[in-house]
């Protein structure tokens, strides 16, 4: 029967057939895997497939966690801040210690530096910055942001008097020993912050967890020496450069590592904003490298790599940002690890 | 100021205590105090009228958070949220009608499952543990409660928790969830939402009473041949310690928007530390390294 021939006999909306007008594609009953294929079925740029299409049900599509409201450039600026901070106490540390002024002064002042603005980006983020100071009501191990809240007003002021007494050359007692405070409480601010996204049901954060820090203490000493090769001269960067070579190593490996080990919840370290930062990191981490190791007599070239060093460390720390989010935002990266968790214990 | 957390006096073993069956209120630092209370939302009776939903803003003052039409059956409040503390969920399905149904012959290929979601108040709640201000505290009736004069909105709870439960209020800055009525629950009421639930499908009580009811009613669905009804939160070792407000649900969790088998995040948090202690001092080797070595590259 015909559109035209129905109208004749009816004016009724309700016909033998169904509904008039009814838009089929409102048929999308849920209940049933509602995994996106388009999305699923996305090949590597080498033409391998990846993961197999993985069906799984969800309520409409809507993420099963709440995803952070944490902002950029405020954290993951965090991240790659206070990671730059706490690495370059160490190189300050060292600089002092075997007589490198101008790469103790570089790395003393950028400590500070870093910390301070660090610092500022943590404030900001709060729903209420007024009340930052209640993050010091109670000392909390369970929570690392109270762990790192207790480190920084540690680590703050022991790093301002180092980076004051290096810079003026008064009070040296007191300076080397905020240095040596500043050393011993750097590694902990570069590498708690692993645990900080880790200890969250954001699933590409959590399950990368074993070698986050590792590729957090990574990425910071490649931020610190990028700022050393950048800032110092020639005569005085040595130990930057050597670093560079432990830094981007030991990111690289473990972020590997991580990505290989952890399965589906890896994909968004290689997809969209997350996977386009953390690409971008990787080379430019290489090229930093490179460029520390080969323009070793070349101060253009070493500032060079030193900012691409840096660069790099923020490229990283932006792309686990973002790609924790697009792991939040998906309910297949939490459901499907799940579900692969109760058939495995059947 | 607070005194230290108590946390750390009452948990001296914290592999042992994020783990397993425990009673929270005596953990949180009450020791005679009165039986957890919890709720038991029995889906299977729920006829999707909302009034829990609007029960629970009246009551607790909640404001709006957005009057949208999203196409999702009858769903307009999409999940549980700052300022959606009960969220009813609607799910069309293409399945058989369950036979209990009184009045309407099964066979059918269509079924509407509704659902009143609400905040589980874990046994070990990742958001209480990760809350760097001792904002979200436990309350004596073994539930979680934020209070809103210490929250200085840093977020960590929030992704931390595995249900997507709390959120920010983006115009007040700081994190709301429900509180399972605390202030009526303190003068022996039940919570509004509860108290509101024309169909007893949100059944409030002590959570050993609402545990054996549960228990009853699934072996009552699954005798009438409702073999999918299963209990959702109701076990005690699953990865939250289980819940204080537990489920019967009539499909798998996911059906529902909830996590098929969640894990409160702080269960490896004392192997991630241990992991950041190793690349601690892995950073002090590379920086000890890179002064020894320094020769050797320039």
């Amino acid at each position: 029967m015909s559109e035209f021939q129905q109208l004749e006999h009816s004016s009724s909306d309700v016909t033998k057939d169904g509904l008039r007008g009814v838009r089929p594609d409102r048929d999308a009953p849920t209940g049933v895997a509602t995994g996106r294929p388009g999305r699923l079925r996305t090949r590597q740029r080498d033409g391998a497939p990846t993961v197999p299409d993985a069906k799984f049900t969800s309520y409409y599509g809507m993420p099963v966690i709440n995803s952070p409201v944490w902002s950029s450039p405020d954290i993951p600026g965090y991240l790659f801040l206070g990671g730059l901070a706490g690495a370059a106490s160490l190189l300050g540390a060292g600089a002092q210690a075997t007589g490198r002024p101008a790469l103790e002064r570089v790395s003393k002042g950028g400590a500070f530096g870093a910390g301070v603005l660090s610092l500022v980006g943590l404030v900001h983020d709060l729903g209420r910055p007024s009340r930052f100071l209640h993050m010091l009501r109670m000392f909390k191990i369970t929570s690392p942001m109270s762990v790192g809240s207790w480190l920084l007003s540690g680590y703050l002021p022991a790093t301002g008097i180092a980076a004051a007494s290096s810079l003026t050359g008064r009070a040296p007692k007191i300076g080397t020993m905020a240095t040596a405070a500043s050393a011993l409480l750097g590694p902990a601010v570069a590498s708690y912050t692993a645990a900080l996204i880790s200890d969250t049901a954001v699933p590409a954060w959590h399950d990368g967890y074993p070698e986050m820090p590792f590729v957090f203490v990574g990425s910071a000493a490649a931020a610190a020496s990028g700022l050393g090769l950048l800032a110092a001269p020639l005569v005085d960067s040595g130990p930057a450069r050597a670093m560079a070579m432990f830094g981007v190593g030991t990111e690289l490996v473990s972020f590997q590592l991580m990505e290989r080990r952890i399965g589906i919840t890896a994909e968004p370290y290689s997809r969209g904003r997350g996977g386009a930062y953390v690409r971008a990191g990787k080379i430019l981490s290489l090229l930093g490298l490179a460029g520390a190791l080969l323009g070793r007599r070349s101060r253009g070239g070493s500032a060079l790599s030193g900012a691409a060093l840096l660069a790099s460390s923020a490229a990283t720390r932006w792309g686990i940002f973002h790609a924790g989010k697009q792991s939040a935002n998906d309910p297949k990266y939490t459901v499907i690890p799940q579900r692969e968790r109760i058939e495995s214990r059947r | 100021m607070a005194p230290v957390d108590i946390t750390i006096r009452r948990r001296p073993d914290l592999d042992g205590s994020l783990l397993g069956d425990t009673d929270p209120a005596t953990q949180g630092g009450y020791p005679g105090h009165p039986p957890r209370m919890g709720f038991f939302t029995d889906t299977s009776v729920c006829i999707g009228c909302k009034a829990c939903e609007v029960a629970c803003k009246e009551w607790n003052a909640i404001p709006e958070d957005g009057l949208v039409f999203t196409g999702m059956s009858m769903d307009n409040s999409q999940g549980l949220g700052a300022s959606t503390w009960r969220h009813v969920a609607f799910i069309e399905q293409r399945k058989p009608l369950a036979a209990q149904d009184p009045g309407v012959q099964p066979g059918g290929d269509f079924r509407w499952l509704m659902a009143s979601d609400v905040c589980k108040h874990c046994t070990h709640a990742a958001c209480l543990d990760v809350c760097p201000t001792g904002s979200l505290f436990r309350t004596e009736f073994g539930t979680v409660v934020v209070q809103e004069d210490i929250c200085n909105g840093c977020g960590y709870c929030i992704p931390a928790c595995p249900y997507g439960v709390i959120d920010q209020r983006k115009e007040d800055g700081r994190a709301w969830k429900c509180t399972l009525c605390y202030d009526r629950l303190s003068v022996g009421q039940e919570p509004a939402c509860a108290k509101s639930c024309p169909t007893n499908s949100i059944q409030f009580g002590p959570l050993d009473e609402l545990r054996e009811r549960a228990d009853a009613r699934l072996a009552q669905l699954h005798e009438a041949g409702t073999t999918d009804a299963q209990l959702y939160g109701r076990d005690p070792n699953d990865g939250v310690g289980g819940d204080g407000a537990f489920f019967l649900l009539l499909d798998a969790p996911e059906v529902y928007g909830l996590p098929p088998d969640p894990v409160v995040t702080t269960r490896d948090l004392p192997s991630m530390w241990k992991h950041v202690a190793a690349a601690a001092v892995t950073l002090v080797g590379g920086a000890l390294a890179a002064f020894a070595a320094e020769r050797w590259i320039s």
